[in-house]
């Protein structure tokens, strides 16, 4: 296989483990006053994801900068075309990012409130304008023939652009509902499970016709196959969650996250970024790379390195893989 | 003002604020991980305290330095877009070097240590924050290689066709002179702030409440006196060497840190000088003979070159523009960062002194607790001030002008909008942060004994260290 060909398998599956792992935080974070009716409950939701959720961000660190090293046209054509929404993405990540560590650090109800504020919009945003900037790059976006991007905000916010965006969000809340029902007990994890059914049917409804629409915008015989598969993978999710398998449920939506990413990605190859302007300005795998030394030196590196990562992650949640249960707290 | 100035405004703001948080990281994982080995060999409850105290203060610190790192990155296609395709296929290495060793580590361990107090082994507890300090070391030392690559580019090779450099060498990106320099000064320096910070808040807790708590604090203070003046002498020594690195890749920088016109051999250096540093007119300017050349090249009588004569070399391989970067800037930035650097290690050796054998210290030492940790601090933000505008006009020099980096398409309204955004934002969450920081120092060692830290002595053990931090 061509060394492009890897290192664009390599960032794709980056992309995947950064939405199915932040994919249930957001989930949770925009759950957290939904399921969370008072200071016990809501402590045992941020609990869940407590110790997980910044080894979970640093997937999105690491996509781009590998998206940097081994294809930097991709990268600089993605990150100034995409100013606006990424800076919003960001702003909403440092508010969560701040909340989730600061909210336990004072005995304040008022206090954890306001954080929670945060740590809910820090959540919706970025799922929300991550769902739009991926359903631009399959869509495409007007590229010069120096791969520059010429539209502005208005050109990001197609009717398409916004069902992905609406997908995301759903699918995510689903996601985490399922993953909270997994992950607490008793009455929390029944009212989780409940709301993740019906979200799911909700969520399930979009993904479909958002996978269908970009399907048909830029598909192939094989990018659908792996849509389809997505779609059985989360109909098989919520059936897992309706009879109270929440493990399975939950193989079932990250299944159903990363096969959905997968065939965007597998969508637009060997496109990275589709120009809409004029097909010849199209930015390809090759148009981006990086030379074949540097990626031969990140492939040697990556090949070492994730395992590794992957093999310590997973210990992470081997260690807190008990259930969260309520406990009652004494704060002013 | 245009996009590029707006986008080095953005890169300026912050990047420095990134590193308010970075060397208290550095020190303080490393001071943390420390104390809590030292718990973990004596067995002696002050050390467990005080591990539970300074490693929440740590904290409370990387919170805010984690977030503010995801925007360095971002920015770097943002604003600089053109520099990211120039740079990619070098640059772009380190980076994802650090993503991938650095930044996985320290965030999965550091959740591992936050909540496995009671739930790992108390071995393996240890190890984890160890593995924290490991994470923060690599990451600091991948994203210096980037950085001492822009001040001295080795193996790549430039790509006229491509207009693009590549690299054609890793381990020589990794071995760079100046990082091998960079590294150890910057290390020192940002040890310098978290041994600072360590004494500042034990003074406090020494004069406002005298009784409570009072040897462990002691132990603090000497801890963090120490660490101040043994990394203040690490810090002037690499500085040293670096100043040396500095002549030979940069002269001009050199140059520029002494305001100085013309070449001469010895060459002295200006402790301060009152006049206007354009190269016309000194009023008055307090001169140490011969130290400048000792500086630049390790001889009492070497001959450092001055601006104007780098200036015709330089306009000779370029081409024609000015190739001087803010001399004042350079000038005063370079004295602040040593002056006010060494001003806290003076204190340190000091505050060593009047503790000797079990002296305790008067209410007027209040007035050290907070100027101590910020002096260090200062000197950071002056180094780097130093190091990155001693290097205009290149944005990686010699290679590609600083104008000529910035995103093409990118608008100065949206320049605008993040730039404003990010100082509006970053400015709320000082306050927010500082106030946290000040909170959690009033509270003291309160709660952090072996059997506290936990709601109710009968919950269940794997419910207990989750209480620690949520
Ligand atoms: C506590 C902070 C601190 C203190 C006391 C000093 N420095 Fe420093 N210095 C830094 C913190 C720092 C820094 C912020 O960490 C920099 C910025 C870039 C770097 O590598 O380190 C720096 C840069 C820097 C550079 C520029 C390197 C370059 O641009 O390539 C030189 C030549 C020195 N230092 C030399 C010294 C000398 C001779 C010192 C005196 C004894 C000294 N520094 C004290
Ligand atoms: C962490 C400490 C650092 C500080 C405090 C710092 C500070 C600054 C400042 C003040 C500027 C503006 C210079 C000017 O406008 O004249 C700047 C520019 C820049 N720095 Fe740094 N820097 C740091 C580290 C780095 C590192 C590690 C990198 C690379 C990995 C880097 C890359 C850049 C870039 C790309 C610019 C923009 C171009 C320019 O205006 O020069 N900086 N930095
Ligand atoms: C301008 C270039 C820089 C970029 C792109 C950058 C990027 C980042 C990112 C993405 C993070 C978050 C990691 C996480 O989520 O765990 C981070 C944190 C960190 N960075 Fe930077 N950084 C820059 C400058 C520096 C410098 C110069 C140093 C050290 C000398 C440094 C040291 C650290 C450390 C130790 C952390 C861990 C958390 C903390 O800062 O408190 N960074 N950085």
């Amino acid at each position: 296989m061509e060394l492009t060909t890897v290192w664009f398998l390599a960032i794709a599956g980056l992309w995947i483990g950064y939405f199915v792992l932040e994919g249930f935080d957001f989930g949770v974070g925009m759950l957290l006053r939904v399921l969370g009716r008072h200071e016990p409950e809501r402590r045992a939701v941020i609990t869940t994801i407590g110790p997980v959720w910044d080894g979970n961000e640093v997937w999105l660190i690491v996509a781009g900068g590998a998206t940097f090293a081994a294809f930097p046209e991709w990268y600089a054509t993605l990150f100034s075309g995409f100013y606006l929404p990424l800076f919003a993405i960001l702003v909403s990540l440092i508010l969560r990012g701040v909340a989730l560590e600061y909210r336990g650090k004072r005995d304040d109800l008022a206090w954890r409130g306001r954080m929670d504020t945060l740590i809910t919009i820090g959540s919706v945003v970025p799922a929300f304008l991550w769902g739009l900037t991926f359903a631009n790059l399959v869509r495409g976006v007007p590229l010069d023939a120096s791969y520059e991007y010429v539209g502005n905000l208005g050109d990001l916010l197609s009717p398409f652009a916004l069902l992905g965006a609406v997908a995301f969000t759903a699918v995510f809340v689903a996601h985490g509902a399922i993953f909270l029902a997994l992950r607490t007990t008793d009455d929390l994890r029944h009212r989780a499970n409940r709301l993740a059914s019906r979200a799911g049917l909700a969520a399930a409804v979009l993904v479909v016709a958002f996978l269908w629409w970009a399907q048909a915008i830029r598909g192939d015989t094989g990018s659908v196959i792996v849509a389809v598969a997505a779609v059985v993978a989360f109909a098989g999710g919520l059936l897992a969650n309706r009879v109270r398998r929440e493990g399975w449920a939950f193989i079932g939506t990250a299944l159903a996250v990363g096969l959905a990413v997968t065939s965007l990605f597998a969508a637009m190859f060997p496109a990275v970024m589709p120009s809409t302007l004029d097909p010849g300005s199209t930015l390809t795998t090759v148009d981006a790379a990086s030379t074949p030394y540097t990626l031969k030196i990140l492939t040697i590196i990556a090949a070492i390195f994730l395992p590794l990562v992957l093999l310590y992650q997973g210990w992470t949640y081997w260690v807190f893989r008990k259930r969260v249960t309520v406990e009652p707290v004494s704060v002013a | 003002m245009d996009t590029l100035d707006l986008a080095r405004w953005q890169f300026a703001v912050t990047t420095v604020y990134h590193f308010f948080f970075v060397p208290v990281t550095i020190s303080l994982v490393a001071i943390t991980a420390g104390l809590q080995t030292a718990w973990y060999r004596t067995g002696k409850e002050k050390y467990l305290r005080l591990t539970k105290f300074y490693g929440k203060l740590f904290l409370i610190n990387i919170a805010m330095g984690v977030v503010t790192g995801i925007v360095q990155e971002f920015q770097f296609g943002m604003n600089w877009s053109d520099y990211s395709r120039f740079v990619g296929d070098v640059f772009g290495a380190p980076l994802a070097l650090e993503g991938l060793l650095a930044f996985f580590l320290e965030s999965t361990f550091i959740g591992l240590w936050i909540f496995g107090w009671d739930r790992l082994p108390r071995r393996v507890h240890l190890a984890c924050i160890w593995m924290v300090v490991l994470g923060t070391q690599l990451s600091a030392y991948f994203i210096l290689a980037a950085n001492s690559w822009m001040q001295n580019p080795v193996g790549f090779r430039y790509n006229a066709e491509r207009g693009r450099a590549e690299l054609t060498d890793l381990w020589a990106v990794l071995t760079n002179k100046v990082v091998l320099v960079t590294y150890p000064h910057t290390i020192f320096a940002a040890f310098m702030v978290g041994g600072a910070f360590v004494a500042g808040v034990a003074i406090w807790h020494l004069v406002r409440r005298p009784d409570v708590d009072r040897e462990v604090f002691r132990t603090a203070l000497k801890l963090g006196a120490v660490i101040v003046i043994a990394s203040g002498a690490g810090v002037a020594i690499s500085g040293d060497q670096q100043g040396k690195v500095m002549t030979e890749v940069q002269p001009m920088k050199m140059a520029a840190a002494e305001a100085l016109y013309e070449t001469e051999k010895p060459a002295s250096f200006s402790a301060f000088t009152v006049g206007t540093l354009d190269g016309s007119r000194e009023i008055y300017s307090l001169k140490v003979p011969y130290l400048l050349s000792f500086l630049a090249t390790g001889h009492f009588d070497g001959e450092v070159q001055g601006i104007n004569s780098l200036q015709e070399a330089y306009e000779q391989l370029y081409g024609p523009g000015s190739y001087k970067p803010n001399i004042p800037l350079t000038y005063w930035t370079f004295r602040l960062m040593i002056g006010v650097g060494m001003a806290s290690a003076a204190i340190a050796l000091w505050l060593l002194w009047a503790t000797r054998r079990g002296r305790d210290p008067n209410r007027w030492w209040i007035w050290l607790a907070i100027p101590l940790p910020l002096l260090p601090l200062a000197a950071n933000c002056f180094g780097w001030i130093f190091t990155e505008t001693g290097r205009q006009p290149w944005l990686v020099f010699g290679l590609l002008p600083t104008a000529s980096g910035v995103s093409p398409g990118t608008t100065s309204g949206e320049v605008i909008t993040s730039l404003a955004g990010f100082t509006v934002l970053y400015g709320v969450l000082a306050v927010v942060e500082v106030k946290l920081m000040f909170r959690t120092i009033r509270g003291g060692l309160a709660g952090t004994d072996a059997a506290s830290g936990h709601d109710s002595p009968d919950d269940a053990p794997e419910q207990k260290p989750l209480s620690f931090a949520y």
